[in-house]
């Protein structure tokens, strides 16, 4: 296996340390992992996209109007909510606190990204905007940067998806987005995202690829990253003036992982606070049926870029299984692999069940209801309390990364409860 | 001494697969045609099917044949080779078979065989075992749509440390100074030729040639003329008369999708199916002839 990676041009990094603030690389590497593995007609547009970012993050025009409309439009800074109900729930004596990005408006992360890059766009003079949406939160986000910067919005969603989020796919379409239904392969996010690149590919002159996470050919894993950083430079300022001090553990779901990363990266530098990513575990790791990628796959190319990927011996990719829409991607995002080899952050999985006890926990306890998502981060919160991984002080923040609204329908279902 | 050195020199390199691609070129160039590439999905519509529509076409007049090794997730092919990537994956299709279907197909002729398929099959069978399997299979060269020239590198040398020619595409998007650069790198030896993408958008058969075609592959000819690289147009290419207009202009012409449109419609007689092959390769192969 290793030596199958040794062919990407280096070793695996188990001997390497995560240098913070060196990454990507001028191709666009984290380490061995990330690139731009696309079609050539995908060449001169990721270079576009580069060169205009740089340009953007260097004018003070572009930097103002992203502030204030994450300030006025999203509702940022989101608190950093101390939750002591929940808290006990989890070990006597631990400290959890959560970033609470379901309060950004559309009730996720993925807005801060959404609004960045569709001002990018705008500042391009690219007025059709693509996008792919798993669980349609970033469908959603996007649709409500389009509709607020008056541009042409077309999102990609997977037949299967389509079905199990309906309310989402209505607000997209209110939000005046259409909505394109993929039928090929597994009906889920990867084959969202693989019609979106055959769009792009199509429109590339006319057309913004909106990439919701950390994932996709340099420069979308730096972009994506940058823009949802701000959840961890707001918590990482918030917590300092709370509490004192850093925490000791930061835990988030991971599915393409871009509300991990952007809670992870301001905090990656500070080597006493741990960082936690925790991907779906489904049905069970040992019943193939589950969407944990870094925890059981293994390097390979898809969508564009070199990083952990759920394969089969022949490298074709593997069908995935989550209770949440969100999670259900075979790859992840370069930088999580490299900071997974390199032993920065470390990976876990949390079953659908756990999913579901943390969502329920939180709700009860708190009256706070996460989206399956973030629920995964509190349902392994909870069984490491249970198995005594976390010490009396423990100061712990969980990136509560969207609300659990759009859930209700499938977590009644699994509940056995029917509702019209 | 010198002589001896430079004889042997030309020797090792008359036995390179990659130059039997040139020689197919320039065999049909002396005939006043351009080659016709047929393309084929390895183990669609069933390995027994791939393998005698691989015969026909050769009978029909292929001067090359490409043959794809299934992906789950083509993400630069449209409905058509979706559905057999799909299908060939489905009925067990692997990198193995495909090197065991090249190897027969080689064994039967001359033609040289390219395969075409994304990275990441090729990447997880190793790229050293897979360049050396598909040398020994009798392959020629390698197009990988998926990997630019900038992430090539470590394929490229194990290709070409096989003989193996590694081809890449350009679409007509590209702006001059990069078709100069892919020129450069698909020119190192041993090479094989450009693959010139006729329209901005997925493979899959199209009615008509876009209006712009001529003059971007007269663009690339400028820009890789250095080179003196063959040029293949693919993409969207499905009737004797698109054909007749590539041979005006360029040296090759690829036809994929329409080809396997049409063993997908005749799947259920083999026998028909490898006339309609025959039949319809012989019909581009007519319309190769440069009209001058």
């Amino acid at each position: 296996m290793q030596q199958r990676v040794d062919q990407q041009g280096r070793q695996p990094a188990q001997s390497e340390t995560y240098q913070h603030g060196a990454y990507p690389d001028l191709r666009g590497r984290f380490g061995p992992y990330g690139g731009k593995f696309v079609p050539e007609s995908l060449m001169p547009p990721l270079a576009e996209l580069e060169a205009a970012y740089h340009e953007a993050r260097h004018d003070p025009a572009f930097e103002e109007e992203l502030q204030g409309l994450l300030r006025s439009y999203v509702g940022r800074p989101t608190p950093l909510y101390y939750v002591p109900r929940f808290s006990r729930l989890v070990a006597p004596g631990v400290r959890v606190y959560l970033k609470r990005e379901d309060l950004a408006h559309t009730g996720a992360h993925k807005i801060n990204n959404a609004l960045g890059q569709g001002l990018l766009a705008k500042r391009m003079g690219k007025r059709r905007i693509i996008a792919e949406t798993g669980a349609g939160q970033h469908g959603v986000a996007t649709a409500t940067v389009c509709a607020m910067l008056g541009l042409e919005c077309i999102i990609y969603m997977g037949a299967e998806d389509i079905e199990r989020q309906s309310l989402n796919v209505f607000r997209m379409r209110l939000l005046g987005a259409e909505v394109r239904s993929v039928d090929s392969g597994s009906r889920t996010l990867k084959d969202a995202i693989n019609e979106a690149i055959r769009d792009w590919v199509t429109n590339v002159e006319t057309t913004f690829y909106l990439i919701g996470s950390v994932v996709g050919p340099h420069p979308y894993p730096l972009i994506v990253r940058d823009f949802q950083s701000i959840i961890g430079r707001e918590a990482r300022e918030q917590i300092l003036q709370l509490e004192g001090r850093l925490p000791d553990l930061v835990i988030a779901c991971v599915g393409g992982g871009s509300n991990a990363m952007g809670i992870f990266y301001p905090f990656a530098d500070a080597p006493e606070v741990r960082l936690l990513g925790v991907e779906a575990g489904g049905k069970g790791i040992a019943s193939g049926q589950h969407a944990a990628t870094l925890v059981a796959g293994r390097p390979g190319v898809l969508h564009g870029a070199f990083s952990y990927l759920l394969q089969n011996e022949d490298g074709q990719v593997l069908g995935t299984h989550s209770i949440s829409a969100g999670l259900d991607y075979p790859g992840v995002g370069p930088e999580h692999s490299y900071m997974k080899d390199t032993g920065r952050a470390s990976y876990v999985a949390a079953d659908d069940a756990l999913a579901l006890r943390g969502l329920q926990a939180l709700s009860q306890s708190e009256g706070i209801i996460p989206a399956l998502e973030p629920a995964h981060a509190l349902g392994y919160l909870l069984e490491m309390g249970a198995r005594g991984d976390l010490d009396p002080g423990s100061l712990i923040i969980v990136n509560l990364s969207g609300r659990g609204d759009k859930d209700m329908l499938t977590v009644a279902r699994e509940l056995q409860v029917t509702i019209s | 001494m010198q002589q001896h050195q430079q004889s042997e020199t030309i020797e090792r390199h008359a036995a390179l697969p990659a130059q039997r691609i040139g020689q197919a070129f320039a065999q049909a160039s002396r005939e006043g045609r351009c080659a016709l590439i047929p393309y084929l999905m390895c183990g669609f519509p069933s390995v027994g099917q791939s393998l005698a529509a691989a015969e026909a076409a050769i009978e029909g007049g292929a001067d090359l044949i490409e043959l794809g090794l299934p992906f789950s997730d083509p993400l630069a092919d449209g409905a058509t080779i979706q559905h057999a990537s799909h299908q060939a994956l489905e009925r067990g299709m692997n990198v193995a078979a495909c090197l065991s279907i090249a190897s027969q197909v080689a064994a039967r002729s001359t033609v040289p065989l390219i395969l075409m398929g994304y990275y990441n099959p090729v990447l997880a069978y190793g790229i050293e075992r897979f360049c050396r399997e598909a040398a020994a299979a009798g392959v020629c060269g390698l197009i990988i749509p998926d990997l630019p020239p900038e992430e090539a590198r470590p394929l490229l040398e194990a290709a070409h440390q096989e003989g193996l020619a590694l081809i890449f595409l350009v679409p007509p998007t590209t702006p001059d100074d990069r078709i100069a650069l892919i020129a450069r790198v698909a020119a190192e030896e041993p090479r094989g030729f450009l693959y010139c993408v006729s329209l901005s958008g997925v493979t899959g058969a199209r009615e008509h040639l876009p209006p712009h075609l001529q003059s971007f592959i007269a663009r690339v000819r400028r820009q890789s003329t250095l080179y003196s690289l063959p040029l293949a147009v693919g993409f969207g290419i499905s009737r004797p008369e698109h054909v007749a207009e590539i041979a005006r202009y360029a040296d090759g012409a690829v036809v994929g999708s329409a080809l396997v449109n049409l063993l997908e419609r005749y799947a259920s007689d083999e026998q028909v199916q490898r006339l309609a092959v025959r039949d319809y390769i012989r019909s581009l192969r007519d319309r190769t002839v440069r009209q001058s």
